[in-house]
């Protein structure tokens, strides 16, 4: 990997030299007193303090005595004690902490007492009891005995704040963590501090809690869209950093104590990302999710869903034993002999003999990239074809060329750490709050500092909280909004300012031309480009060459000396040469009864257009790979069990090009795909060396990235006019909302409730031409329709929106259409 | 929000005219808070929605500020809020007993409103007349130098509907909701209706006019 | 005998005192059209020469904080007036902007002028109806004579000034709270540095100052830094408000010299109620360790007082005499704070709530005898350790008044009962019920 900004020298910085319990320290200027101390170890004790938020100086826990020199040069005592989380340091500062002085001691204590004598001491009872900061400190700094003897200060007992998140008031010590995480860091002020003084309290607007007397149900603008009071989409990161036990998640609450729980380190499973996360199990079960701390991915944070989604592996619908489907025409428990010896008969029957009409695979986008490469190379190796595609979403050829000629094995690109210093991101096809939160809060750190640009129907919530400015398109014209931003548009000046980026979300597939004008678009300011999938797998799919046009290390099939190069390194002769087919067409010749034989791993039908089920059913023979017994399943002659990713190692590449290695945190039978192909493959006669993850990396590492020579072509497509006008029939709009029914999302009731309500968006012009104001309207195509209520939102005309897969609204399967597809809209239903 | 289509329609004119006063529109909550008691006689929750609305905030923002200061009510207040000073000086002086009597007489406590919605009391905290002691105020206006009976003739008058006239004031104390709607900055053509200023305010100056003094030169 | 010299109080027996014509009959005005013909810096080295310092509370010299603003930068900056005046015992600035409110403003054009300053707030308690009627009056005047808006008297200088009420919120007199509830907020006091005058108001450069010191300003400008030299001591310059209440027999508002006694005061006054006995009293608010009779002779300017244990504070002197039960006035004084605590940190909030409680007791004779040493824990645990100085007020009366009056507390609790007769220390006839308990306060 190539140097990046992450790993430059830095610069000169200027430093300060100060003394703290008698150890000399040279930090940075501008740090904080309690920060120094870490840097020498010494531990000051600290409620509210939280490095990733803005010092609030409120708990007081952290009092020191502090002396510093004045304008003479005389060090002079402060008459009182100081908050080190919000002091700076200063040269010659001397700073003594409880450690070698009395008056910070006692300060401390003082604060310990005083934060106690409200406090409820349900320690037993509280799920934060062994590993909450405030029962430790006062263990070891609080007194033996309280002398408190009055009336303590009583809330009713736990209020929920969403589904999710539990607040018990009286545990609460009101350090405003919660509170400034949510309108800092998450821009979702949907929780504040409430009444004054002793009674403060955090909460939503709560009408019956902060006793306001109500006439009728509030507005709208007492709550989110969503209908619901706290509703972000970063809402657990308020329980982990949360110092006592006041908030709670639903699904954790009274489940465990920490201290029997194991931890292993993780990397999330749910976007491209590739936040570090810690998965706290119990006797082979997942009981919680937490943020691990990863500076240059995720900071201290993950999004809800990276928190909470984690029991779609454990459903009673988990396979842990292959199936065969048998003569009665169900399916079977095996024995993994008898399944992979029907595997390899069913494939051997569709590649070879004389009207054999091929195999093709279908590995889905959530892999590991030593998934990904065993399915590529068992298609090539094995099958003897180059139609595989992980794509299970929209998709084109464009994009294809895009991705071979700009993004594999390019290394570690555009990094988190390059967002929130860009001066300027324009993003296309892109919502980094739907569609890949941790973007989100990185892009919001630079709120202020950054011009955020939007290539969208309208401007998201998300893009709201970035004070973003919308450069308003209907679906299919972002290639045409793109070739527009030139000359002196703002964009196009900000974009010019060094160190600015482009965005392109994957969703600019459908998009014909984007691609092509983002790469002119880049070229023309400077900016650099970056493309941000959804799925985890996407981009070690695109390194390990599970395209059908696309080779290991970014080498085009349509090449033959590039192809020449992979068939040395796979020793053999040759590989298949024939251009491969996408997704979509795949799925199109199956239909058709066209190919004998499909191998499907993660892919849930309910996410395409096509209809994929009833092209299973014509399929010859389909082998499913899969976690849970899903709807493939009905169609499958075999099943093979493989790992979800808490029981398997492997590697997700991040949308920087960043590897993020996993360990196994469950050690269970479950195998890898990459591990089980390999077993398929012998049977079938072929070394695929994908036994372990360091087969495959080694692998990848000897084959390298391609020579130029070797590349596919950057794409030269049109950017079509798209005509979007207020009608019947308009253009639809459509992404995944971060919270929906994702299928790895399933079995969790209490995140499902934070999510935002499904709704369709017109413009007023819209609106007024399709004859709706409010209630539900009905969107339709041949296929289907879907009845949603209406929200009248600042849109481009001739557009409606609804989102992908949200309760009600699930646009592939239902309209069977993409974005950017005509509809029909009408008012009611 | 459940305002008839004039009460918002004046609502939203009056919140433009508040927000025209400050460069930034947060700074518009505290009047648009007073501007809704005139309208409901307390910070309902459509009027919370309404300053949502308004300054671009969510409602728990909104409810944040509004449960952080006492004169914003979560209840119809009456239309008379009578408070009583019982801050150390003037209950020393006198206004714990007059907060019991006024309280009996209401027959409701603290922060309560009487069945007829007349009066709401309150226990109220200095209000920056210690020289008048003891001290009750009618929605925000001076009632000095308070006995208990006159203090009651006040409650009475309100109760019977009689108008009551402060010390320091205007002819006759308006309403709740009128009030609100001053504190809210609107004027309403009271400010020169009394005559002079209190006698303790001038008493120094009254001692020095006496003794001629005069500040030196 | 020091004579009293009244300045800011001179024109409120005239006629409909509060009127721009009046006001301009006896002067006003004369220092602005003096100020805009001035050099700027001349104006903040003129406050700076006079002395004055900060009549909030603080005694902050007010020239030394305007010359804080950092140079100008072209964006804008501001002058906020703090008229919250909240402080128990503090009714000094109300009087002044109910009875003259023209020399608030006057004072806000030079301050603005000479800080350039083109939006100017004065954020005045909300529980006083009729003080911002006549504020908004006032300043409805001076934009109509001229006085304010846009090119001053020709100066090319603008001013707007908006009058802002606030809500209810003791702490919201605290400079910072007060920014934070003039920008909309939860009135809780900010972190400093940065300081208002680098970072206040929209985190402009932001000069807070006390109705009372910018109400002096246009008298400075007009008679000049020697005449009001002349006037207080070395150290505390000029004539100030002295607000007298409680058991005297003349209570009120008192313009004297910075240095003037309270038994020089309470000659005028006509002396203590009835000709009892001085007890204790405050003199600067409740926030400011009480004094007995032992400083009736104190010089009441910042030095004497910081000498004798005090602090000048708002010159709020609460006069308290022999039939008062300390242990009342203390619990509710300390009640107040327990109610004003904005809630943001855990000695004010925690403490003050632990303090009620424990006062609470022991003036109701259920005390024990750990709690006079408890009480005294519980303030060193709040003082010097609370985010703003709120927490530590709260701990004055208290600490003091264990100081001086330890015995009435241990009476309070071996006797299991006040021994006091409330009844001697009101105004009137107190009934049986209300001196036999102490109904909590909210
Ligand atoms: C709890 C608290 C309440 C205060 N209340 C007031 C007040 O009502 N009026 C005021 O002018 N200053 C008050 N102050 C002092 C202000 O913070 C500030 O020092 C003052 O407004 C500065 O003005 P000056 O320099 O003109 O005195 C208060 C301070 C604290 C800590
Ligand atoms: S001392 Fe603390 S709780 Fe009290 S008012 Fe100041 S910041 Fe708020
Ligand atoms: S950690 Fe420093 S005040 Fe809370």
């Amino acid at each position: 990997m190539t140097s990046t900004a992450d790993q430059a020298t830095p610069a000169v910085v200027d430093t300060v030299s100060l003394t703290i319990d008698g150890s000399e320290v040279t930090v940075p200027k501008g740090t904080l007193i309690i920060r120094a101390a870490e840097q020498v170890g010494i531990d000051i004790p600290r409620f509210c303090d939280h490095p990733l938020l803005k010092p609030a100086g409120a708990c007081r826990q952290c009092l020191v005595d502090v002396a510093a020199p004045d304008r003479e040069g005389n060090v002079r005592p402060f008459p009182k004690p100081q908050a080190s989380c919000t002091m700076t340091v200063m040269d010659g500062m001397i700073v003594n902490t409880q450690h070698s002085s009395e008056t910070a001691a006692k300060a401390q204590e003082g604060v310990m007492e005083l934060l106690l004598i409200n406090h409820p001491l349900d320690c037993p009872v509280c799920d934060k009891g062994g590993e909450c900061p405030l029962q430790n400190q006062a263990m070891s700094n609080g007194r033996p005995e309280s002398r408190f003897i009055d009336v303590k200060r009583v809330f009713e007992k736990p209020l929920a704040l969403s589904s999710e998140i539990l607040l018990d008031r009286e545990r609460c010590i009101l350090c405003q963590r919660c509170t400034r995480f949510s309108k800092e860091i998450a821009g979702d002020a949907f929780i504040d501090l409430q009444n004054r003084g002793a009674m403060q309290q955090i909460g939503t607007f709560n009408e019956d809690v902060l006793e306001f007397d109500g006439y009728e149900p509030i507005g709208v603008a007492a709550e989110d869209e969503s209908g619901r009071a706290f509703s972000s989409y970063f809402s657990g990161n308020t329980v982990q950093i949360c110092p006592v036990g006041a908030l709670t998640s639903a699904s954790y609450r009274f489940r465990s104590r920490p201290f029997d729980l194991v931890s292993s380190p993780g990397i999330s499973e749910h976007d491209s990302s590739g936040a570090a996360l810690r998965t706290d199990h119990r006797r082979g079960k997942i009981l919680r999710r937490l943020a691990d701390n990863d500076p240059v991915v995720n900071e201290e944070w993950i999004t809800d869903k990276d928190r909470f989604a984690f029991s779609w592996q454990n459903l009673n619908d988990r396979i842990t034993r292959p199936l065969v489907r048998g003569d009665d025409g169900e399916l079977h428990e095996a024995s993994w002999p008898d399944a992979l010896a029907a595997a390899a008969k069913g494939l051997r029957a569709a590649i070879t003999g004389e009207d054999a009409q091929g195999a093709a695979v279908l590995p889905g986008g959530r892999l590991t990239m030593e998934d990904a490469y065993a399915y590529q190379k068992f298609a090539r190796l094995v099958l003897d074809t180059n139609d595989v595609d992980i794509r299970t979403r929209t998709a084109s050829d464009e994009e294809e060329a895009f991705l071979g000629s700009s993004v594999a094995a390019t290394g570690l690109g555009v990094t988190f750490g390059d967002l929130e210093k860009a001066p300027a991101v324009l993003m296309a096809g892109f919502e980094p709050e739907d569609e890949g939160g941790i973007v989100f809060l990185r892009l919001r750190k630079a709120l202020g500092r950054q011009q955020v640009f939007t290539v969208a129907p309208f401007l998201s919530r998300g893009a709201e909280k970035l004070d973003a400015t919308l450069l308003s398109t209907a679906p299919g014209g972002e290639g045409k909004a793109l070739a527009a931003v030139k000359g002196s548009t703002a964009a196009s000046e900000a974009l010019k300012e060094a160190g600015s980026v482009i965005i392109v979300g994957e969703r600019l597939a459908g998009s014909p031309g984007a691609f092509t004008q983002a790469l002119a678009l880049a070229k023309r300011t400077g900016a650099k480009l970056v493309w941000i999938p959804r799925r985890a797998g996407e981009r070690g799919a695109v390194e390990a060459g599970a395209l059908p046009g696309l080779l290991p290390g970014g080498r085009a099939v349509s090449e033959a000396s590039a192809r020449d190069a992979v068939a040395k390194a796979w020793g053999v002769d040759a590989l298949p040469g024939k251009q491969g087919r996408g997704a979509a067409d795949i799925i199109a010749a199956a239909h058709q009864g066209k190919v004998d034989a499909l191998i499907v791993g993660g892919v849930t039908p309910s996410d395409l257009t096509s209809n994929l089920s009833a092209a299973l059913e014509r399929t010859g023979f389909v082998l499913s790979l899969e976690v849970r017994r899903t709807e493939v399943a009905e169609y499958a002659d075999v099943v093979l069990p493989v790992a979800p990713p808490s029981e398997k190692s492997g590697t997700f590449v991040n949308w920087e090009g960043r590897l993020r290695g996993f360990a196994t945190a469950l050690k269970t039978d479950a195998m890898s795909d990459h591990r089980v192909l390999d077993i398929l493959a012998r049977e079938l006669g072929v070394t695929l060396n994908t036994a372990t993850v360091g087969d495959v990396s080694q692998q990848l590492g000897a084959l390298g990235a391609a020579a130029t020579k070797h590349r596919p072509a950057a794409p030269k497509i049109d950017a079509p006019k798209v005509d979007a006008k207020p009608g019947e029939e308009l253009i639809l709009a459509s992404w995944h909302l971060m919270v929906d029914e994702g299928a790895l999302q399933d079995g969790e009731p209490y995140l499902a409730g934070t999510g935002r309500t499904a709704v369709a968006r017109l413009s007023a012009k819209t609106a007024d031409a399709v004859g709706v104001k409010d209630g539900l309207v009905t969107v339709s195509t041949q296929t289907g329709a879907l009845e949603l209520p209406v929200v009248i939102t600042e849109m481009a005309d001739g557009v409606v929106w609804v989102p992908a897969k949200s309760p009600g609204s699930w646009v592939a399967q239902e309209l069977g259409v993409e974005p950017g597809a005509r509809v029909m809209v009408k008012g009611g239903v | 929000m459940t305002y008839d289509a004039d009460t918002l329609a004046q609502l939203r004119k009056d919140a433009d005219e508040i927000l025209g006063r400050y460069p930034v529109q947060r700074s518009a909550l505290l009047p648009l808070l007073h501007l809704v008691q005139s309208v409901d006689g307390y910070v309902s929750p459509d009027g919370i929605a309404f300053c949502a609305d308004a300054v671009d905030l969510t409602s728990a923002e909104v409810s944040a500020v509004a449960t952080f200061y006492t004169q914003y009510k979560r209840r119809p207040n009456g239309e008379y809020q009578v408070g009583v000073c019982t801050t150390a000086l003037c209950a020393t002086m006198g206004g714990d007993e007059i907060w019991r009597q006024l309280s009996d007489k209401c027959g409701v406590g603290h922060d309560e409103t009487t069945a007829d919605g007349k009066i709401s009391l309150e226990r109220i905290e200095c209000n920056a007349a210690c020289d008048y002691a003891p001290v009750m105020m009618v929605n925000w206006e001076f009632f000095d130098n308070m006995t208990p009976d006159r203090a009651l003739r006040v409650v009475d008058d309100i109760l019977e509907g009689r108008d009551v006239k402060p010390t320091r004031g205007p002819n006759k104390v308006s309403t709740f909701k009128e009030t609100e709607r001053v504190l809210a900055g609107f004027e309403d053509g009271k400010v020169d209706e009394d005559q002079g200023v209190g006698e303790p305010t001038l008493v120094g100056l009254k001692v020095a006019r006496e003794q001629g003094w005069k500040e030196s030169k | 005998m020091t004579d009293l010299t009244p300045v800011l109080s001179a024109t409120w027996d005239a006629e409909q005192s509060w009127k721009l014509s009046t006001y301009e009959e006896h002067g006003g005005y004369r220092a602005l059209k003096k100020a805009l013909g001035m050099d700027k810096a001349d104006i903040i080295q003129a406050v700076k020469d006079s002395g004055l310092r900060g009549r909030g509370g603080a005694g902050f010299p007010t020239g030394m904080k305007w010359g804080f603003l950092p140079p100008d930068d072209g964006g804008p900056r501001y002058l906020v007036v703090n008229a919250d005046e909240s402080e128990p015992g503090t009714c000094k600035d109300i009087p002044t902007m109910l009875s003259a409110p023209q020399v608030l403003v006057e004072g806000v054009a030079i301050t603005s002028y000479a800080i350039g300053c083109n939006h100017a707030f004065i954020y005045v308690r909300g529980e006083v109806t009729h003080v911002y009627r006549r504020l908004m009056q006032a300043v409805r005047e001076a934009y109509d004579a001229g006085h304010l808006g846009k090119n001053i008297h020709g100066s090319g200088f603008d001013l707007d000034v908006t009058v802002h009420a606030g809500a209810g919120a003791y702490i919201c007199g605290e400079e910072t709270a007060l920014l934070d509830s003039l920008e909309g907020r939860r009135g809780q006091p900010r972190l400093k540095p940065p300081f208002p005058a680098v970072a206040g108001l929209y985190a402009r450069p932001t000069v807070v100052n006390n109705v009372e010191s910018i109400s002096s300003v246009p008298a400075i400008i007009d008679r000049g830094v020697e005449w009001f030299t002349s006037m207080g001591t070395e150290r505390s310059k000029g004539m100030g408000l002295f607000s007298l209440s409680g058991h005297v027999e003349r209570p009120g508002q008192y313009e004297a010299p910075l240095g003037i006694t309270l038994r020089e005061l309470l000659e005028m006054a006509g002396g203590m109620r009835g000709g009892k006995k001085l007890k204790f009293w405050t003199p600067g608010g409740s926030s400011t360790p009480i004094f007995t009779d032992e400083h009736l002779d104190t010089p009441l300017d910042y030095e004497s007082v910081g000498a004798a244990g005090s602090m000048l504070g708002t010159r709020a002197l609460q006069i308290f005499d022999e039939t008062t039960c300390v242990v009342r006035v203390v619990t509710r004084w300390t009640e107040f704070y327990k109610h004003e605590s904005c809630g943001k940190c855990t000695p004010c909030r925690e403490g003050t709530f632990w303090l009620t409680q424990i006062l609470k007791r022991v003036e109701g004779g259920q005390g024990v005898d750990a709690d006079i040493q408890q009480l005294l824990d519980t303030c060193e645990s709040i003082l010097g350790r609370a985010f703003c100085a709120l927490g530590d007020g709260a701990t004055s009366c208290i600490s003091s008044s264990i100081q001086y009056f330890r015995e009435e507390f241990e009476q309070h609790i071996t006797d299991g009962a006040c021994p006091f007769d409330h009844s001697a220390s009101a105004l009137f006839e107190v009934t049986e019920s209300t001196k036999a308990t102490e109904e909590a306060h909210a």
